[in-house]
C-alpha cells in the first residue's frame, strides 16, 4: 500500500537542507547574470566599431553621484535586513524607505542622462552601434532597477499596513539578494560603459 | 476555507460537472497534474511537428517536385524545428521531471508550485503564439505567415529588410515567452532537488534521474538566458532601429551566431540529459542490477555540463574563424565525447552479468544505446573541423541530429512512457501494442535516418525545397521518405495504446516492475500528497533495502 | 599452424577492412561517378586533405563502433533472462574503479590522436600562403545568384566561375575572396574544397587548385531565403590556354549589333538597366548579374535553367515560373517586345 516502513525514523537524522527561497533566488540571479553577460559582451565587442555619430568619449560623463546613491542603497537594505532580524520593524521600515528613495534617485539620474543624450547630443538607440549597445545595456539594467523597486515598494506598503514582522526576515533577505544583484550589475555596467568603453 | 483542500477526486469523480474538473486542471499547482499537462501538450505538438516533417519529406521524395511551394517549404522546416525542440521535447521532458522528481526524492511537491504553474502556462502560450503566426495577418508576402527563417534564424536574414512583415516576430516572441517558462521550471527543479529531499537522501544517495535533471536545470539557467538576450537584441533591431546585427551599420552577423549557439549547443545537452536520466533508471531495473558506477555517472554528467558550455562554435566551423578558434573548438568538441562515452560504457556494464527482461521500456532503451552510439560517432566526425567543412549544413548534419533526437531522445522517451505510464495512470499498457510500436518505429527510423547520411556525403545541402536530378541523391531521398510512414504508423499505435490502456488496461498496483526508487512505494496513481508519511532512506535503492533486508544496498555503497 | 581462433579473427579483420575500403571506394569516383558532388571524389588539394582526414576519422570511429556494437550485442544476448531462470537476482555489482579508469584513459588517447590529425589539416588549408601567380577572384553572394570579379584581370561575370587547371609542378591555384551583398550564403563545390560562408561585413577567403579540367557542380549551402535551393554553382576548370582566351573574351565590351537595335532600345528604356550591366552601353545596374557576355554561359538564373532562347524568354516573361521567389520582377512586356529583347540578349556573346 502507500505506507512505507523505512529503516530509520526521521527524528534520528540530523537533516538540514538549504532554504528554497535562497536557492531559487540564486538560480534566478544566475540566469539574469547570463543575460547581462551577453549584453556586456555585445557592448565590448562593438567598442570603436560605430561607423558614424557621437562617440562615447564625446558624450558620456560618469554618473558618479547616482552610482554612489545606488551602491549606498545596498548598504541601506543590508541595515534594513539586520533591523528586521533584530525585531525592530520601525527601523527596518526607515532603512527600507531609504533604499527605495536612493534607488529612485538613481533612476532619475539615468533618465536625465538619457534626456541630455537624446536632446542635446542626438544619440538614440538607432543612431549607431554605440547608441544601440549603450541604451540596451543601461536600459536593461534600469529595467531591473524598476522591477526591484516595484518589489521593494510592495513590501513598503505591507510594512505600512503592519503586515511585515520579524519572522519575515528570511523573505526580506531573499528580496534583498535581488537588490544586491542589481547593484552588482551596475558596478559591471559602469566599468564597461564609462571606464573601458570611453 | 473549503473542505475541498483535502477531499480528493476519486473514482466517483464522473459525478462532478465537467466545468469543475476543467477548472481544477487549469488552476492546478500540483506537480503531477502539471506534469501531465506538459506531456499532453507535447504530444499534441508532436503530431503537428510530425505532419510538418511528413509534408517536407513528400516534397523531397523526388527532384523538382511541386507538392508545396518554396515559400511554404521554408516555413515548414522552420516550424518543424522550432516546434519539435521548444514545444515537444522540452515540455515533455519538463513534464516528466515535474511529475517524478518530488516522488523520487520523497517530497510532497516541487519547491514553488505556483511558479510551476506559471512556467507551464508560459510555455503553453509560447506555442500558441508561434502557431498564431499562421493567421496573424494577411496580405504581402511574409506579412502574416509562419516564420521562414530557419529554427536558428541567422542574421541578417531576420532583419526587417529581408524578413518583411511579422512572421519573424512571432518566432522571436514565442520563444521569448516560453523561455521564461523554461527558466522558471529550471529554478524550480534546482530548488526542489537541493532543498526538498527526504531525510537520509544525501545528494550522493539520490536517484540519477534527480542528478541529471538538476544539471539539466543548471544548463537551462546558463543557456536559455543568452537566447533571451539575443532575441531582445533582435527585437531592438527590428522595432527600435537598433544595429546589433545590422551589417550595413557595421554590425556583425557572426555575433548572432555566437549568441545563438552559446544557447543552441547546451540546449541539445538540456534535451539529452533527461533522456540519459530515463535510461539510467530503466536499464538497471530490467537488468536486475544497480547502475554501474553511480559516482562516475554523476561526475561524467557534471563534466558534460561544463564542457557543453565551451563547444558552441563547432556549429560555425565554416564561418571563417581563425586557426586558433577552430582548433579550440575541435578539442573541446572531442573532449566532450569522453564523458559521454563513459556513460555508454556504464550502461553496458549495468546490463553485463544481469538478467535482462525485454519488456517494452527496455526494448526502447536498448535501441537507444545502439543508436546514441552511432549518433555520438557521427558527432565526432563533424568535430573534425575540416571534415565538417563538407558535412556541415548538409544532410549529414540533419541525419546526425535526428539520430540523436529521434534515435536517442525520443526512443528513451518512449521507454519512459511505457515505464511510468502504470504509475501515472494506475493501468498497465498493452505489451503487444508496445512491441508493435517499437518494431514499426525502429524500422521507419532506420530507413529514414540511416540513409539520410548518404545525400549529405554526396553534396546535398540542407534547407532546400527541391534538388537537381543527376546528383545521385534521388534514390536515397525516396528511401528516407518511405521510412516516415513507418514512423507515423508507430506513433499512431503508441497514441492508441496510451488511450486504450488508460481506459481498459489492467490495474498496475504500486510497483509493477519490481523497481527500487521511491515513486514505486506509493499508489498508482499517487495521491495528491504523494506519500502517507515522508519516507527516510539510507541507500540509493530504498525499496531494494526493504525487499532484501538481509542484503541492503547501504552495506555496500 | 595458427589456431582456429586467430584465423577467424584475421578473417574478420580483413573482411572489415575490405568493407571500409569498398565503402570509401564506392563513394570515391568509380566510372560512372556516383555523384558529381561526392565529397569522397576530391579533385583539388583542399578537398584531398579533407579526404585524407576523413578516412582516418572514419577508420577510428568505425573501429570504435564495431567494438562497442559487438559488446552491446553480446551483452543483450548473453545476459538475457532465460526461461529456466530461478527467480533470484543476479550478483549486484556497483562499479569498478579500474574499469572506469581504463575506459576513460583510452578515449582520451583517441581524442588526442584525432585532434592532432585534425589540427594539421586545418593549418594546411587555412594557412596556405598566396602564390604570386594565383588567380584572384572576388565572389559576392546575392539573393539568389553569384557575382564573380577578377580584379587583376578586369573581368566581371556571374554564376559560372572559370578557373585554370592547376598542375602540381607549376601550381596555379585560385584564391577566392568571399563577400556578400545581402544575407549569408555558402560556397560549396564538394569536389574542390570544403564549404566557406559568405557573410556581409565579414570577408572570408578560400582557395582551390583543381587538377583536372571539367565542370564541377555545387550550390549555396547556407539558407539565404526563398530560392536558396536554386542558387547553384558551376565551376569550369579549363586548360590554361582556354582560360586565357575566356578572359580575353570577357574583357571585351558588348558589340553593338544593328540587327538587334530594337531589342537593345527596349532593354535600355525599360527597367532592365536599373539592375543589369552591359559593358559598353548605358546599362550600369548592379543589383542583378552582369549580362555583357550572357551567351557565353550554359545556364541562366544561377543554374536553374539551361541558357536557351525559350528559357530566356520565359525567364524575362515571368521569373517566378522558373524560380518562384526570385528577386527579378516579371517585366510585363508584349510578345513582340519580348521577342526583340530575347534576340538582343542573344547577341551578347
Amino acid at each position: 500500500m502507500s505506507t512505507t516502513s523505512m529503516p530509520l525514523a526521521p527524528a534520528e537524522i540530523e537533516w538540514n537542507l538549504p532554504r528554497r527561497g535562497r536557492v531559487g533566488m540564486y538560480s534566478l540571479i544566475a540566469a539574469e547574470a547570463a543575460i547581462f553577460t551577453i549584453f556586456v559582451v555585445a557592448y565590448l565587442f562593438y567598442i570603436g566599431k560605430s561607423l558614424s555619430g557621437p562617440m562615447p568619449r564625446d558624450v558620456l560623463s560618469p554618473p558618479v553621484f547616482y552610482t554612489v546613491c545606488l551602491l549606498s542603497s545596498s548598504l541601506a537594505i543590508h541595515f534594513a535586513g539586520k533591523s528586521l532580524r533584530g525585531g525592530n520593524v520601525r527601523t527596518f521600515g526607515a532603512w527600507w524607505l531609504l533604499t527605495i528613495i536612493l534607488g529612485a534617485i538613481f533612476l532619475y539620474g539615468t533618465a536625465s542622462e538619457w534626456h541630455r543624450l537624446i536632446d542635446e547630443d542626438g544619440l538614440t538607440i538607432s543612431t549607431n552601434l554605440f547608441g544601440t549597445t549603450y541604451y540596451s545595456l543601461v536600459g536593461l539594467h534600469g529595467f531591473h532597477v524598476v522591477m526591484g523597486l516595484l518589489g521593494l515598494t510592495t513590501v513598503m506598503l505591507f510594512t505600512f499596513f503592519g503586515a511585515v514582522r520579524q519572522e519575515h526576515g528570511e523573505r526580506i533577505e531573499v528580496l534583498a539578494l535581488y537588490w544586491h544583484f542589481v547593484d552588482a550589475v551596475w558596478v559591471v555596467v559602469f566599468t564597461v560603459v564609462y571606464v573601458i568603453g570611453r | 476555507m473549503s473542505t475541498e483542500s483535502i477531499a480528493w477526486p476519486s473514482t466517483t469523480a464522473e459525478s462532478r460537472p465537467f466545468i469543475d474538473q476543467l477548472h481544477e486542471w487549469v488552476t492546478t499547482v500540483d506537480h503531477k497534474r502539471l506534469g501531465i499537462l506538459y506531456i499532453v501538450y507535447a504530444l499534441v505538438f508532436l503530431v503537428i511537428g510530425g505532419i510538418e516533417a511528413t509534408v517536407i519529406r513528400i516534397q523531397l521524395i523526388r527532384p523538382h517536385n511541386d507538392f508545396v511551394s518554396p515559400q511554404v517549404f521554408n516555413r515548414l522546416f522552420t516550424m518543424h524545428g522550432t516546434t519539435m525542440i521548444f514545444f515537444v521535447i522540452m515540455p515533455v521532458l519538463f513534464g516528466f521531471a515535474n511529475y517524478l522528481i518530488p516522488l523520487m526524492i520523497g517530497a510532497r511537491d516541487m519547491a514553488f508550485p505556483r511558479l510551476n504553474a506559471f512556467s507551464f502556462w508560459m510555455t503553453c502560450f509560447g506555442g500558441l503564439l508561434l502557431y498564431f503566426s499562421l493567421v496573424g495577418a494577411n496580405g504581402l508576402y511574409g506579412a502574416g505567415n509562419a516564420p521562414d527563417v530557419g529554427w536558428f534564424a541567422y542574421a541578417p536574414l531576420t532583419s526587417r529588410t529581408f524578413s518583411v512583415g511579422h512572421s519573424t516576430d512571432f518566432w522571436t516572441l514565442a520563444l521569448l515567452v516560453s523561455g521564461f517558462g523554461s527558466i522558471g521550471t529550471a529554478i524550480n527543479i534546482i530548488a526542489t532537488v537541493l532543498c526538498m529531499r527526504c531525510p537520509g537522501m544525501m545528494l550522493a544517495k539520490m536517484p540519477l534521474f534527480a542528478w541529471l535533471n538538476l544539471i539539466m536545470a543548471g544548463l537551462v539557467i546558463l543557456a536559455v538566458s543568452p537566447l533571451t538576450a539575443a532575441q531582445i537584441m533582435l527585437l531592438v533591431d527590428r522595432y527600435l532601429g537598433g544595429h546589433f546585427f545590422d551589417t550595413q551599420a557595421g554590425g556583425s552577423a557572426v555575433i548572432w551566431m555566437h549568441f545563438f549557439w552559446v544557447f543552441g549547443h547546451p540546449e541539445v545537452y538540456i534535451l539529452i540529459l533527461p533522456a540519459f536520466a530515463f535510461v539510467s533508471e530503466i536499464v538497471p531495473v530490467f537488468s536486475r542490477k544497480p547502475i554501474f558506477g553511480y559516482s562516475v555517472m554523476v561526475g561524467a554528467t557534471v563534466a558534460i555540463g561544463f564542457i557543453s558550455m565551451s563547444v558552441w562554435a563547432h556549429h560555425m566551423f565554416t564561418v571563417g574563424m581563425s586557426f586558433a578558434a577552430n582548433t579550440f573548438f575541435v578539442i573541446s568538441t572531442m573532449a566532450i565525447a569522453v564523458p559521454t562515452g563513459i556513460k555508454i560504457f556504464n550502461w553496458l556494464a549495468t546490463m553485463w552479468g544481469g538478467k535482462i527482461e525485454f519488456r517494452t521500456p527496455m526494448l526502447f532503451c536498448i535501441a537507444f544505446l545502439f543508436q546514441f552510439l552511432i549518433a555520438g560517432l557521427t558527432g565526432i566526425m563533424q568535430g573534425a573541423a575540416p571534415f565538417d567543412w563538407h558535412l556541415g549544413s548538409s544532410y549529414f548534419v540533419v541525419a546526425h541530429f535526428h539520430y540523436v533526437i529521434v534515435g536517442g531522445i525520443l526512443f528513451a522517451l518512449f521507454g519512459a512512457f511505457y515505464y511510468w505510464f502504470p504509475k501515472m495512470s494506475g493501468k498497465m499498457s498493452s505489451e503487444t501494442l508496445g512491441k508493435l510500436h517499437f518494431w514499426l518505429f525502429i524500422i521507419g527510423f532506420h530507413l529514414t535516418f540511416d540513409f539520410m547520411h548518404i545525400p549529405g556525403l554526396l553534396g546535398m545541402p540542407r534547407r532546400i525545397y527541391t534538388y537537381e536530378p543527376g546528383r545521385g541523391w534521388d534514390t536515397w531521398n525516396l528511401i528516407v521518405t518511405i521510412g516516415v510512414f513507418f514512423q507515423a504508423a508507430g506513433i499512431l499505435v503508441f497514441l492508441g495504446n496510451l488511450i486504450w490502456s488508460y481506459f481498459r488496461g489492467e490495474a498496475a498496483g504500486s510497483d509493477p516492475w519490481d523497481a527500487w526508487t521511491l515513486e514505486w512505494s506509493t499508489n498508482s496513481p499517487p495521491p495528491a500528497y504523494n506519500f502517507y508519511s515522508i519516507p527516510s532512506v539510507r541507500s540509493r535503492r530504498p525499496l531494494w533495502d526493504l525487499k532484501h533486508p538481509d542484503d541492503p544496498d547501504w552495506k555496500y555503497e | 599452424m595458427q589456431s582456429r581462433g586467430s584465423t577467424k579473427w584475421h578473417y574478420l579483420g580483413s573482411q572489415i577492412l575490405g568493407c571500409l575500403c569498398c565503402t570509401a571506394a564506392a563513394f570515391a569516383d568509380p566510372a560512372p561517378p556516383l555523384s558529381p558532388t561526392n565529397i569522397f571524389a576530391p579533385a583539388s588539394t583542399p578537398a584531398k586533405s579533407i579526404f585524407g582526414l576523413s578516412l582516418f576519422v572514419l577508420a577510428v570511429t568505425g573501429a570504435i563502433f564495431l567494438i562497442v556494437f559487438t559488446l552491446l550485442l553480446y551483452s543483450v544476448v548473453k545476459f538475457r533472462k532465460r526461461k529456466s531462470d530461478d527467480g533470484r537476482e543476479p550478483p549486484q555489482v556497483y562499479g569498478s574503479n579500474q574499469v572506469e579508469l581504463a575506459w576513460t584513459i583510452i578515449p582520451i588517447l583517441i581524442v588526442v590522436a584525432l585532434f592532432m590529425a585534425t589540427a594539421r589539416v586545418i593549418a594546411s588549408v587555412q594557412k596556405q600562403a598566396r602564390l604570386d601567380n594565383a588567380i584572384e577572384v572576388v565572389a559576392i553572394g546575392h539573393q539568389f545568384w553569384w557575382e564573380y570579379r577578377y580584379p587583376g584581370l578586369g573581368v566581371v561575370t556571374a554564376n559560372e566561375l572559370h578557373v585554370p587547371v592547376s598542375d602540381d609542378h607549376h601550381p596555379t591555384p585560385t584564391f577566392i575572396k568571399l563577400l556578400s551583398a545581402d544575407t549569408d550564403h555558402s560556397f560549396w563545390v564538394p569536389r574542390l574544397a570544403g564549404k566557406t560562408d559568405l557573410i556581409p561585413n565579414h570577408p572570408n577567403s578560400m582557395w582551390i587548385d583543381p587538377h583536372e579540367a571539367g565542370v564541377y557542380l555545387g550550390q549555396c549551402a547556407q539558407y539565404c531565403g526563398t530560392q536558396h535551393a536554386k542558387m547553384l554553382l558551376r565551376v569550369y576548370v579549363q586548360p590554361r590556354a582556354d582560360f586565357d582566351r575566356w578572359i580575353q573574351e570577357q574583357r571585351q565590351p558588348a558589340t553593338a549589333s544593328s540587327a538587334a537595335s530594337q531589342g537593345q532600345r527596349i532593354f535600355e528604356t525599360t527597367a532592365c538597366i536599373n539592375c543589369h550591366t552591359v559593358e559598353g552601353t548605358v546599362a550600369n545596374g548592379h543589383f542583378g548579374p552582369d549580362l555583357t557576355h550572357l551567351m557565353s554561359r550554359e545556364t541562366i538564373a544561377a543554374g536553374a535553367a539551361k541558357n536557351t532562347p525559350e528559357n530566356l524568354r520565359q525567364w524575362i516573361l515571368n521569373p517566378n515560373a522558373i524560380k518562384p521567389g526570385s528577386l527579378m520582377p516579371a517585366m510585363q512586356l508584349s510578345d513582340q517586345d519580348l521577342d526583340a529583347l530575347t534576340d538582343y540578349l542573344g547577341t551578347l556573346r
